[in-house]
């Protein structure tokens, strides 16, 4: 893959940032370019705004895998999970700090910044979201309110993490 | 839109074919399907190839001229059109085709389905079938797609108590037919314990939950019904051919256990053809995966959503059921050439009609569908094929 292939989703891929349709008001990860909600959704066209998501969410479904994606050997075996965001986005990722026979449907987690791949001795070395436990992981996830989302979007990155 | 008649059909073994080319196993099809019908190449107005990836797989792209050009038909000047739509692209080039003849855009067309998967090594077959799924979405981050089937099969043991067991049953089964299918990549019997010990891929699948990466092509001859007595004393009617998209990525999905895809394609199917999932005998759906097997019953409307493990454990879909799956052994025993796997499930259901599907012939086939899925439903095709008498 191009660097600018990679480089030019870091804002998602690094800071979760979504978007909303200003009229219906439904969020979405990755962001588009137009509404798929809406029935005339061509008025969104270039209107859709910036969205900050907190990176909590619960596992919707997950899988341990043996067999990796490309760049992914020496993570084997991974867990690889579908979280639904509190703000109602679902996207994949690998679930990480949690024994994956620990991992459950319903589990909550919070993204956190890890290193995903890296393509081959030379190549450039890709970061992203994966996800972790969260302290209170059995509580059901909250929506966040509108001034703590007013917060997250003045950039406060994702959970930073030590290890890979 | 005038009724559509499929003449002929041919195919190559399905398998690791390593003394064929991609241009031997196309033209060999091809050729098949040719004679079958008995239609002279002048007649032909257009090919349609289905092909996956030839340009990762064999670093060929531009394939379906050079196989019209190999077919020695260059000379006729006539359109080769390549169709592509991940795993369903045979299926997709089969409703290309029969577009072209209901419109009356063109009399007589070929319809092929090809792909090369075992030229490069399986890790490099892996990537390349990732790309079916969102490459910066799923696969950047860690997913394959066995990985995303495996969090369906998850979601669906969850809402629906569907267990492992039942899982492995579509993949023992799928092997019981294909061991009397001759072109069938895998003709062996396996046990249920077999595939519940199989090495893991990605949990609950394992290696025996997985359709195989194989070499193979098949191709159908398309006409106008009202001319087909002309050509074969067996005509099939197509009955209906319809395609429906959905989200790339599983997790934009409305439902993760269903493919809406496959349900909105199997209903207007099901509405052109005035016909309902009970008057089918004979289906051929996509078993890529054994949960992709399960879920499809349910999305094509055969049982109740979630009742799908529960109904294939009690034998509803052998050879004996009221409605059989599969007979050709399926994606999983009769292999998986990504492009071809759309016209080969309509070839199997042909054979089916016709009563030429030797051992595994299916008492009473008079009505077939043939479900094709690419990547995890982004896009499904369900044709629906009927017996003329």
């Amino acid at each position: 893959m191009s660097v600018a292939r990679f480089w030019r989703e870091t804002p998602r891929r690094y800071n979760l940032g979504g978007c909303q349709c200003p009229t219906c008001e439904t969020v979405y990860f990755p962001p588009r370019g137009v509404c798929p909600v809406c029935v005339k959704h061509r008025q969104s066209l270039g209107r859709m705004e910036p969205y900050q998501l907190s990176g909590e969410g619960e596992v919707v479904s997950y899988t341990i895998v043996h067999d990796a994606a490309e760049g992914f050997e020496m993570q084997v075996p991974y867990t690889l999970a579908i979280v639904r965001t509190v703000e109602g986005p679902q996207l994949t990722g690998a679930v990480v700090d949690i024994a994956p026979s620990e991992v459950k449907i319903g589990l909550r987690v919070r993204a956190t910044f890890r290193k995903l791949r890296e393509e081959g001795a030379a190549g450039v070395i890709h970061y992203g979201y994966k996800f972790a436990p969260m302290d209170d992981r059995h509580k059901p996830p909250k929506r966040p309110s509108r001034s703590e989302r007013a917060m997250a979007s003045a950039g406060a990155p994702v959970a930073a993490a030590s290890g890979p | 839109m005038r009724d559509v008649a499929i003449l002929g059909i041919g195919q190559t073994r399905f398998g690791e074919l390593w003394d064929r080319s991609f241009r031997e196993i196309g033209i060999e099809a091809g050729f098949q399907a040719l004679v079958d019908a008995k239609l002279s190449s002048v007649d032909l107005g257009a090919l349609y190839l289905g092909n996956m990836a030839s340009g990762s797989l064999i670093a060929q792209e531009h394939i379906a001229p050079l196989i019209l050009d190999y077919a020695g038909l260059a000379g006729h000047h006539f359109g080769a059109i390549r169709v592509e739509g991940g795993g369903a692209s045979g299926a997709l080039a089969l409703h290309e085709g029969w577009l072209a003849v209901a419109s009356g855009a063109h009399d007589f067309v070929v319809v092929g389905g090809a792909e090369k998967l075992t030229d490069v090594p399986d890790t490099e077959a892996n990537r390349v079938a990732s790309g079916t799924a969102d490459h910066e979405w799923e696969v950047v981050f860690g997913a394959t797609l066995p990985a995303l089937w495996a969090m369906i099969a998850r979601r669906h043991m969850h809402e629906y108590g569907t267990t492992r067991e039942q899982l492995a049953r579509v993949a023992v089964h799928a092997h019981e037919m294909g061991s009397k299918n001759p072109n069938a990549h895998y003709r062996n019997r396996i046990t249920l314990d077999q595939v519940l010990g199989a090495t893991p891929v990605a949990e609950p699948l394992g290696m025996l939950d997985c359709a195989p990466f194989s070499d193979g092509a098949a191709a159908v001859v398309l006409g106008p019904l009202d001319r087909a007595r002309k050509f074969t004393d067996t005509p099939v009617r197509l009955l209906a051919s319809q395609v429906s998209c959905d989200t790339m990525a599983v997790h934009h999905r409305r439902d993760m256990t269903t493919l809406d895809s496959t349900v909105v394609a199997a209903k207007r199917a099901f509405a052109q053809a005035r016909r309902a999932p009970a008057d089918v005998r004979v289906a051929e759906v996509h078993d890529a995966y054994t949960i992709s097997g399960l879920v499809a019953l349910e999305d094509l409307g055969f049982v109740e959503k979630g009742e799908a493990g529960r109904a294939f454990e009690s034998g509803a879909f052998g050879p004996t059921g009221k409605l059989t799956v599969n007979s050709s052994g399926g994606l999983k025993a009769q292999g998986r050439p990504f492009g071809a796997v759309g016209v080969a499930q309509v070839v199997e259901i042909v054979r089916q009609l016709r009563g030429e599907a030797g051992e595994r012939q299916v008492s009473g086939a008079t009505l077939g569908l043939a479900h094709d899925v690419g990547g995890t439903g982004a896009t499904s095709v369900v044709h629906l094929m009927e017996r003329v008498n």
